[in-house]
C-alpha cells in the first residue's frame, strides 16, 4: 500500500474512496449481533429514559475479582480469570479455557449518578445498572399561557 | 502448567445442526468452552456456561455418550432496549465419548459461577496398579 501514498494516480484515489465508502455500507448493513468485542469481556448494552444496563458474561471469575470504576462517562470494567489449581501430576486432555487479566472501558451516552451504581454478580454473569444523572435528565418544560 | 495458559476468547460458537434435524426451543445454542484434566483417579470436564445453574443443567449419559444441556433463558429487562450487543445468550449443547474405563455410578457434578464441572471416577479396573520388583 506504501507506493501508492507517493504516486496517486486520480483513479486509486478514486478507487480507494469507493472501497471506503463500501465498506462503511457493509458495516451499516451488518446485523447488531455480528458486533465483535474488542476485548475480553464482551459487553452487551440495554438503555432506557432514565438508566443504563450493562451486562458481561464472566464465567468462573468470582466476584471479589471483579473491579467496577466509573469515572466521568467512562466505564471501567477489570478482574482476573484465575486458573483451577490443579494437584501435581493433573494432565490436560484438552484446554479451551482461558485465563488472565482482563480490562474493558466503554464510554457511556450520557453522565450517570455514581451512588446509584448496582452491580450484580449471578450464575457467571455480571449485571451492571447505572441511573441517569439527575441533572441530564429530559426536562419536560411547562408551556404557559400568557 | 503455565505453558498451557491460553487466552480468553470473545466469541461464542454456535452448534452445528445435525441433517435433518431441527432445535425445539427457537434461542441460539453455543458450544461451552472446556477443559478435560485427568488427576490421579479421576478425569474432571470443565465447561463455561454462564446464565445457567442447578436447576437449569441436565447432564445425561446413554450408552458412554455424556451430553451437557444448560438452558439460559435470554433476559429483555423491561423499559430497556438493546443499545448494542456484543454477545448472544442461548443454550449450551455438548457431547462427549467417554470411555469404559469410568464408573458411571459415581459421576458427580456441580455447578459455581456459571462453570460446569463433572467429576468422573475412573473405574477401579481401570486405575494402574503399581507392581513391585522383588529381588529374588
Amino acid at each position: 500500500m506504501m507506493y501508492r501514498r507517493y504516486r496517486v494516480s486520480p483513479m486509486w484515489r478514486e478507487m480507494d474512496r469507493l472501497q471506503q465508502e463500501m465498506s462503511r455500507l457493509y458495516e451499516e448493513f451488518r446485523p447488531p449481533r455480528w458486533r465483535v468485542a474488542p476485548a475480553y469481556p464482551a459487553l452487551n448494552v440495554w438503555s432506557s429514559d432514565d438508566a443504563l444496563l450493562v451486562t458481561a458474561e464472566l464465567p468462573g471469575v468470582s466476584s471479589e475479582d471483579i473491579e467496577v470504576s466509573v469515572v466521568g462517562e467512562t466505564l471501567t470494567l477489570s478482574g482476573v480469570r484465575k486458573p483451577d489449581e490443579l494437584k501435581e501430576g493433573a494432565r490436560y486432555h484438552r484446554q479451551e479455557r482461558g485465563y488472565g487479566k482482563f480490562s474493558r472501558t466503554l464510554q457511556l451516552p450520557f453522565p450517570v449518578k455514581v451512588e446509584g451504581i448496582e452491580a450484580s454478580f449471578k450464575n457467571g454473569v455480571l449485571q451492571i445498572h447505572m441511573p441517569r444523572a439527575e441533572e441530564d435528565r429530559p426536562r419536560k418544560i411547562a408551556v404557559k399561557t400568557a | 502448567m503455565t505453558q498451557n495458559v491460553k487466552t480468553m476468547e470473545v466469541e461464542k460458537q454456535e452448534v452445528t445442526a445435525t441433517e435433518d434435524t431441527e432445535r425445539t426451543r427457537d434461542c441460539r445454542c453455543f458450544v461451552p468452552r472446556a477443559d478435560i484434566y485427568e488427576v490421579d483417579d479421576q478425569i474432571v470436564i470443565v465447561a463455561d456456561v454462564p446464565g445457567a445453574d442447578e436447576n437449569s443443567i441436565e447432564v445425561t449419559l446413554e450408552k458412554n455418550i455424556l451430553t451437557i444441556n444448560a438452558y439460559v433463558e435470554p433476559v429483555a429487562p423491561e423499559g430497556y432496549s438493546l443499545a448494542f450487543a456484543e454477545y448472544e445468550i442461548g443454550d449450551y449443547q455438548r457431547s462427549f465419548r467417554l470411555s469404559n474405563e469410568i464408573d458411571r455410578d459415581k459421576i458427580q457434578a456441580t455447578v459455581k459461577d456459571g462453570v460446569l464441572r463433572l467429576y468422573l471416577p475412573k473405574a477401579a479396573s481401570a486405575l494402574t496398579r503399581k507392581i513391585s520388583v522383588k529381588a529374588g
